[in-house]
C-alpha cells in the first residue's frame, strides 16, 4: 500500500521539479537533490573529476566541467545522457556561459589558459593566455568583458569578449578562486582562497573599491578561506562560502561588511539559490554532504548526504 | 639561455598595461655534497633535487611577470666537493643579490658572513639543522625548508592524536641520525609521548641478503611499544623496518609515517597541480627540498610582484610584514617567523601512499598561529639577529 501510494506520488511530480545538481569530485557522479523534498532523487554518472556545472539559459543542457576526462561535457538534463563532448583544453575547472548562451568561458587549470568554445558549432574559437592556474570564469551581465582568474599568479585577467584579449590585469590576494559580477554589472568581486578576503572593482575602470574581511570567533585567521559566493536577486546580500572554516558568512554588499555567520558542513566550496531563493544549498566537500540555509533566518535546517567530494552546485528550476 | 631571455622580452612587448620593467635575478648556489652509500639502490637522490623545484617555479613567476613587465632570470652556480666554496660564493655575489643555497649548515653560514651578502637575500632551501634558526642565525639568511624539529613536532602531534603514545627508536649511525633522533626525544617530551627505549644500529652487513632474519632479532628486546621510531636520515636501512619487526607496530620517523615538507602523495589545496607541473618539467616525483626551493623563489616572486622591485632590503621587508601571505598548496597561507626567518607552513605527516595527517593538528592550540606549534617557537629559539 505504502509503495504504492508513493509510486502515484512520484506519477503526480509534475514534468519538470525544481532540483539543485551537485557535482562529486571524487565520484565522478552528479547527485540531483529534489528541493520540495530535500532528498537525492538521482545519481548521474559523469567524466572524471566532476566540478564546474552550470545549464543552458532554458535549462535544457548541463555543462559539466569533467577535470581529469579533459572535456567539458553537455548532458540532457532531463535523461541525464552524455550527449556529447565540447573541446575544452586540459583540465578544465571552472567555467562561464554568456547571457546568450553561445560561447562558453573554460578555465584550464593546468594549462594557464582560457578555452572559448562555442557551444552551438562545438568550435574553439578562442584561447587566451593568462597566470598560472586560472580558476574562477565570469562573464559581465552585458556580455561584453569575461574574467578569468589565475590562483597563482594571484590575478584578474579582464578579457574583452569582441577580440578575446585581455585588456586589464588586475593584482588580488592570494590563491583567486571565484569571481561573480553583480547583477547591474557595475561592480566584480572576486575572492582570495589564502588571502581570505573578497576583492570588490568596479569595472567601469578596473579599479579596486573594497575589500571584504572575515573574522570568525574561535575560528584561526589562515583557516578563513572564502572561494564560492552568490548574490541575492536585489543584490544587497552574498553569501560567501568560508572553505575551511565551515561557515558561510552574510555580507553586506553596500558596506562590505559581515552580518551572520552561518555554520555548515567541513571544507565548503560552492552554493546555489533554489528558484525562489528562500534556500541556499552548500557544497561540503571533506563532509560529503550539502547543508540547506533557510536564507530569511539565515540558519542551516538541513544536512544531506550526497556523493565524494561535493563541489559545484546548480539549479534547474 | 638565449632563447629564454628572448622569450622573455616577448612576453614583455606583448603585456597588455606593462609597468615599468623589472629584471629579477636569482641564483641557486649549490655545494655539491658526496652522499654516503646507502643499502638499497631503489631511490638514488636525485642530481637536481632542490633545483627542479627552482625552475618550476621560475617558469610561475615568469608568467605572473609577463602580466607586469617583470623578468625572472635563475643562474645556477654548482661547487664540486673540495672546491672552495666560500670563494665561488664571493665571486657570484659580485652579480646576485637574491641566493638560494643548497648546501649544509655550516656552508650557509659562510656565504652569509661574506662581506659581500650583508646587504644580500640569502634563503636556506637543505638544511634543517636548529642552529640556523637559533644561535647561529644570520639577519640575511631566511629559511624555506623546515627545521628538524618542526618535522619531529608535527610527527609527534599525529601519534598524540592517534593516542598512540608508548614508543621505542632505532637510531641511524651517521650525524643527521643523530641529531634527528634528539629532535625526536625533544618533540616526545613536548607533546607528552615516552620513548621507552633507544637502540644503536650498527650492523654493517648487507640487508638486502637477510632482511628476515637480522631485524626482528635486532628488535627483539625492546619493550612492547605502539610506535617503532627510526632516525635514518640518509635513507640508508630505515626501509627494511617496516612489516619486519619483532612485533607487529607501526613505523615512523625517516620511514613509514614520515613528516615531511613535501610528498608526491598530496593532492589537496591545489597540491596536484603543482605535483603536475613539476612532473612535466622534471620527470620524476616532488621531493621536501624540491619544494622548499619552489616555494623560496615563488616567495621572491611575490614580493617582487607585489613592491614592485627587486631590491633585497625592500623584498626582506615586505617578506617579514605583515601583508605577505603565500600559497604553498597546503592549506594555510604562508608566512615568515619575524624571529629567525623561518618560514612557517604545514608539515604533511606521509606514507608511501597517503596524506596521514596535515600537522598541526586540530587540538594543538597556539595562541599567536597554530604553525607555530611546530618547531621553535619565539621563546625557544636564542636568534636575536632579527630584532632591529
Amino acid at each position: 500500500m505504502r509503495l504504492l501510494l508513493s509510486l502515484l506520488a512520484l506519477l503526480a511530480l509534475p514534468a519538470q521539479a525544481e532540483e539543485i545538481w551537485v557535482t562529486n569530485e571524487k565520484d565522478d557522479t552528479i547527485s540531483v537533490i529534489d528541493v520540495p523534498t530535500l532528498t537525492v532523487v538521482r545519481t548521474i554518472p559523469t567524466g572524471e573529476r566532476p566540478r564546474g556545472i552550470t545549464f543552458s539559459p532554458d535549462h535544457s543542457l548541463a555543462y559539466i566541467c569533467a577535470s581529469d576526462s579533459d572535456a567539458v561535457q553537455v548532458m540532457d538534463a532531463e535523461t541525464g545522457e552524455i550527449l556529447h563532448d565540447l573541446p575544452s583544453g586540459e583540465d578544465p575547472e571552472q567555467f562561464a556561459l554568456s547571457p546568450d548562451g553561445r560561447l562558453l568561458f573554460i578555465a584550464n587549470e593546468d594549462d594557464a589558459v582560457t578555452t572559448v568554445v562555442d557551444t552551438a558549432t562545438r568550435q574553439v574559437v578562442g584561447q587566451i593566455d593568462v597566470g598560472i592556474e586560472p580558476e574562477g570564469m565570469a562573464v559581465s551581465p552585458d556580455g561584453k568583458v569575461a574574467i578569468a582568474t589565475s590562483e597563482t599568479t594571484s590575478m584578474a585577467h579582464w578579457i574583452d569578449v569582441a577580440t578575446f584579449t585581455p585588456f586589464a590585469n588586475t593584482l588580488v590576494d592570494s590563491r583567486p578562486r571565484h569571481a561573480e559580477f553583480t547583477a547591474d554589472g557595475s561592480r566584480l568581486w572576486v575572492s582570495s582562497e589564502i588571502g581570505g578576503t573578497i576583492t570588490v572593482f568596479e569595472t567601469a575602470g578596473q579599479t579596486e573599491v573594497g575589500k571584504v574581511r572575515f573574522k570568525i570567533p574561535g575560528v584561526n585567521a589562515d583557516l578563513i578561506q572564502p572561494v564560492g559566493f552568490v548574490f541575492t536577486p536585489d543584490g544587497k546580500t552574498a553569501f560567501v562560502a568560508l572553505g575551511p572554516a565551515n561557515h558561510v558568512a552574510v555580507v553586506d554588499t553596500e558596506s562590505l561588511e559581515v552580518t551572520d555567520y552561518i555554520l555548515v558542513g567541513r571544507r565548503v566550496w560552492h552554493l546555489a539559490f533554489s528558484a525562489d531563493h528562500s534556500k541556499l544549498f552548500t557544497t561540503n566537500g571533506v563532509s560529503g554532504d550539502v547543508t540547506v540555509i533557510d536564507v530569511a533566518a539565515r540558519a542551516a535546517i538541513q544536512s544531506i548526504k550526497v556523493g565524494r567530494f561535493p563541489w559545484g552546485a546548480a539549479l534547474r528550476p | 639561455m638565449r632563447t629564454a631571455s628572448l622569450w622573455a622580452m616577448f612576453m614583455v612587448a606583448c603585456a597588455v598595461a606593462p609597468a615599468p620593467a623589472l629584471e629579477v635575478p636569482v641564483l641557486y648556489l649549490r655545494q655539491e655534497v658526496d652522499r654516503p652509500p646507502v643499502l638499497s639502490n631503489l631511490d638514488p637522490v636525485p642530481e637536481n633535487l632542490g633545483l627542479a623545484g627552482a625552475e618550476v617555479a621560475l617558469k610561475d613567476a615568469q608568467t605572473t611577470g609577463k602580466f607586469l613587465g617583470q623578468t625572472f632570470r635563475l643562474d645556477v652556480v654548482s661547487v664540486p666537493p673540495g672546491d672552495d666554496f666560500p670563494a665561488a660564493a664571493a665571486a657570484a655575489l659580485a652579480t646576485h643579490r637574491l641566493v638560494l643555497i643548497d648546501a649544509p649548515a655550516e656552508a650557509q653560514l659562510a656565504v652569509a658572513d661574506l662581506p659581500g651578502a650583508r646587504d644580500a637575500l640569502l634563503f636556506n632551501v637543505s638544511s634543517g639543522a636548529a642552529r640556523l634558526r637559533s644561535g647561529d642565525c644570520r639577519a640575511n639568511l631566511l629559511h624555506t625548508l623546515p627545521e628538524d624539529q618542526a618535522r619531529s613536532d608535527a610527527l609527534m602531534q599525529v601519534l598524540q592524536t592517534r593516542q598512540w603514545t608508548e614508543l621505542v627508536m632505532v637510531v641511524g649511525p651517521r650525524p643527521a641520525d643523530q641529531v634527528f633522533a634528539a629532535a625526536l626525544e625533544t618533540s616526545a617530551a613536548k607533546f607528552g609521548l615516552r620513548i621507552a627505549a633507544r637502540k644503536d644500529w650498527t650492523f654493517d652487513t648487507d640487508l638486502r641478503d637477510s632482511t628476515l632474519e637480522e631485524i626482528p632479532r635486532f628488535t627483539q628486546d625492546f619493550p612492547d611499544h605502539q610506535v617503532l621510531l627510526v632516525a635514518d636520515e640518509t635513507d640508508d636501512f630505515g626501509r627494511y623496518l617496516p612489516d619486519n619487526a619483532w612485533l607487529p607496530r607501526p613505523v615512523a620517523g625517516s620511514d613509514g609515517m614520515m613528516p615531511v615538507a613535501w610528498a608526491p602523495v598530496l593532492e589537496s589545496w591545489g597540491a596536484v597541480q603543482l605535483q603536475n607541473r613539476f612532473e612535466d618539467h622534471a620527470n620524476r616525483p616532488m621531493r621536501s627540498q624540491d619544494y622548499a626551493a619552489w616555494v623560496a623563489l615563488r616567495a621572491i616572486g611575490e614580493a617582487a610582484t607585489r613592491t614592485g622591485s627587486a631590491d633585497p632590503a625592500t623584498l626582506r621587508a615586505y617578506l617579514l610584514g605583515p601583508a605577505f601571505e603565500l600559497d604553498g598548496l597546503k592549506g594555510r597561507g604562508l608566512t615568515f617567523r619575524g624571529w629567525n626567518g623561518q618560514l612557517r607552513q604545514p608539515i604533511p605527516v606521509v606514507n608511501a601512499r597517503a596524506l596521514i595527517g596535515m600537522a598541526p593538528m586540530p587540538a594543538f592550540l597556539h595562541q599567536r598561529n597554530e604553525m607555530d606549534s611546530l618547531g621553535l617557537d619565539e621563546p625557544e629559539s636564542a636568534c636575536t639577529a632579527f630584532k632591529e
